[in-house]
């Protein structure tokens, strides 16, 4: 038995600070100590501690070490491990003192774990640790006392809205399905995740990949699947390796495969990788590239619960939605509803990018305000700069200033402004960027990620591009910015998919808050053009 | 170069999967070093899936290649979390000291420079990525001695 847990985040951002060597460190010096009976180190997910170097736990102490360096290893294994003695200079105060000893997670101040319970607490490499925390608990009673439509009950009334971006009702898009007959239908989890400054998603699968495994062969119970496919980022290789491991250890402990538990259902679960395509984040053209083909949207209706994947019945949902669902079955739907708001029942996972103090991954119940996430949360800005913007929801997302800080993020409030959670990517901009230079690169990223499908999206995000290099690099005229308002308007009304229609929010956004900002600079080119001529 | 035959090996190793193409151009993408014309003509052949189609497929994905890259890829994100932080400032410098523009390969073909869409680790923006390796909290400089380091090594294995 061991006395000692060590708990290292194994996630991209502190494998680029350098968290292997430091594992391996880890490792040989407790063994030089002697202690391997004693200690044990655990990789974990993400501990929701970001840029700050490499974070460590002792636990059952629950003191937190970041920033920590190859040379101090053998600092804290001969001082705290083996005396007892905590390392102050190496350890992390902002946790609140009540939760270091006694819970075993953090609170963070206003976070409200959820989806992340488990993200950061257990070796998501072990299939026993996820049972140890109630894991597939909520899969053995649905197989065993509930029937498929209980489960759709369940769901659906817990007002439980789909996170990939959209907030569609995952209860009634299950029902749709569950209606369909036909001899096969597929349940797919969206891993692609694309939306630049997210990536919640991602720590999901890496932190609790049975989570999101469990939600799937729920929802392959309510609406009678018996295949699901994880559509995953080809550049996320860990999530890939973890979530494949994962379904290996489900398959070993026969909670995948034919007649689980015995109650005659079959459910089996496959990786499949994406190949870069932003686009493939779209339902439909997920689908196509499964189907090996070029992502490129398929006209709707029908929508993909009647004719999906190979023609048949298919529900696709995002990692969070999913793993979200198994608590939901063991809680049941009132729980939820005690969380967020009327509207927008549960947790939202944010991920805060951009100038910000203290970026990272949270879980806030809905209803918080954007001042609470920025200057709580997010410890406020960098370098004493004021706050110019924010964009909610990835580079799809509305614009929010100052006049919104305080307005209670859900999705009723926030379409009040124009704006949506999307895919929960808050990206805050400090007052020292030029708006007309940041609308440009969100053109650029939609020029680059426009599948050419459709004209309007693939010629309309080339022209604003065009046009708004115009106005950056000194030859624009107030005329261009109407010419881009124009044309984003058709973009919106007319594009095929949600990538066109959607690209033209942000710059819209931008303009209606800051269109002084556009004027400006058309007018300073005005007064160079005699100069360049 | 690998024989072409291979690729009959590749595809036939993926009969009962169903809708194989991009895993069968992953693999031989990984075997060929990218995907040329003989070598997506065979892949077509064994696959007895039109030329056309494929080359689509090929065409659409960033991880598919058809022209020959260097040794090394960089990839730098320039999306809007990283480019508040400083990326373009990143990505000028890089540009400068490999003497390419994105999309270009060194001429002594040991990199090539690309865009990467965002790779979601912008808590610790501006990010690049060297082969499979990612680093994050770029600087100008600190991009270029991680460059040169590979320089240098590249040139000891060499
Ligand atoms: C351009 C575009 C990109 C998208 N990218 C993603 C994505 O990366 N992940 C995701 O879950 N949904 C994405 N979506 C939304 C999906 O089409 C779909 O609505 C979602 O996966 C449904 O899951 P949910 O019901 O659980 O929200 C995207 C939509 C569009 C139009």
């Amino acid at each position: 038995m061991h006395r000692i847990h060590v708990i290292i985040a194994m996630d991209p951002h502190t494998i680029a600070q350098g968290a292997r060597s430091i594992k391996d460190a880890l490792v040989k010096n407790i063994d030089l100590a002697g202690l391997n009976q004693d200690v044990r180190v655990v990789e974990t997910g993400s501990l929701g501690i970001y840029n700050k170097g490499v974070v460590l736990v002792v636990f059952p102490d629950g003191i937190y070490y970041t920033g920590v360096k190859l040379e101090d290893v053998s600092e804290i294994v001969s001082e705290h491990l083996v005396k007892g003695r905590v390392v102050t200079r190496l350890r992390y105060s902002e946790i609140p003192e009540e939760s270091r000893a006694e819970e075993k997670a953090p609170r963070f101040g206003k976070q409200v774990r959820v989806v992340l319970k488990n993200a950061g607490m257990i070796d998501p490499e072990s299939i026993e640790e996820y049972i140890a925390q109630d894991g597939y608990e909520a899969f053995g009673k649905a197989l065993t006392e509930l029937t498929p439509k209980d489960v759709l009950k369940i769901v659906t009334d817990s007002g439980m809205l789909g996170r990939g971006g959209a907030f569609f009702p995952t209860g009634m898009k299950w029902g749709f399905a569950a209606r369909e007959k036909s001899d096969e239908k597929y349940i797919i989890c969206n891993a692609d995740e694309g939306e630049p400054g997210t990536f919640k998603d991602r720590l999901i699968l890496e932190g609790d990949p049975h989570a999101v495994l469990e939600g799937m062969c729920l929802a392959g119970y309510a609406i009678g699947a018996h295949m699901g496919y994880v559509y995953i980022r080809g550049e996320y290789h860990m999530s890939i390796a973890r979530v494949r491991r994962a379904i290996e250890q489900a398959k070993k402990q026969g909670l995948l495969g034919k007649n689980i538990f015995g109650s005659g259902f079959d459910f089996d679960i496959q990786v499949r990788e994406g190949a870069g395509a932003y686009i493939c984040g779209e339902e439909t053209a997920l689908i196509e590239s499964i189907e090996g083909k070029r992502g490129e949207p398929r006209d709707k209706p029908p929508f993909p619960p009647s004719v999906g994947l190979w023609g048949k019945p298919t529900i696709v949902n995002n990692v969070e939605t999913l793993a979200t669902v198994p608590q939901i079955l063991l809680k049941g739907g009132d729980w939820y509803k005690s969380l967020g708001t009327e509207s927008t029942p549960g947790t939202k996972v944010f991920t805060l990018v951009g100038n910000i103090n203290n970026p990272g991954l949270i879980e806030v119940p809905l209803g918080i305000t954007l001042r609470e996430i920025i200057y709580d949360i997010g410890q406020g800005i960098p370098n004493g700069r004021g706050f110019k913007l924010a964009q909610l929801g990835g580079t799809t997302g509305g614009i929010l200033t100052s006049e919104h800080l305080d307005l209670p993020l859900d999705i009723i409030n926030l379409r009040s402004v124009e704006a949506g959670l999307g895919s929960g990517a808050m990206l805050v901009v400090d007052d020292t960027h030029n708006v007309v230079e940041l609308v440009q690169n969100f053109a650029e990223f939609f020029n680059h990620e426009s599948c050419g499908k459709c004209t309007l999206c693939r010629e309309g995000t080339g022209r604003l591009v065009e046009l708004l290099h115009k106005l950056t690099s000194g030859c624009g005229s107030e005329k261009d910015i109407d010419l881009i308002e124009r044309l984003a308007g058709h973009m919106m009304k007319s594009a095929f998919c949600g990538l066109g229609q959607a690209a033209p929010v942000p710059i819209l956004g931008c303009l209606r808050y800051f269109r002084d900002d556009f004027i400006a600079m058309a007018q300073q080119n005005q007064q160079r053009v005699p100069v360049s001529a | 170069m690998s024989d072409l035959n291979r690729i009959d090996q590749i595809v036939a190793g993926y009969q009962s999967t169903q809708s194989p193409l991009i895993y069968i151009l992953k693999d031989v993408q990984k075997e060929f070093g990218h995907l040329s014309e003989p070598v997506l003509t065979r892949v077509a052949e064994a696959t007895r899936i039109p030329l056309s189609e494929i080359y689509g497929v090929a065409t659409f994905y960033s991880l598919f290649t058809t022209k020959p890259k260097g040794q090394h890829i960089v990839r730098c994100c320039n999306n809007a979390p990283c480019w508040v932080n400083g990326s373009k400032d990143v990505l000028e410098k890089i540009k400068e000291y490999l003497e390419i523009e994105t999309g270009e390969t060194t001429e002594d073909g040991s990199f090539t420079l690309e865009f990467t869409s965002c790779l979601g680790l912008c808590a610790v923006a501006p990010v690049m990525m060297v082969d499979e390796q990612v680093y994050g909290n770029l600087t100008p400089e600190k991009a270029v001695a991680i460059l040169r380091d590979f320089k240098t090594k590249g040139s000891a294995n060499a």
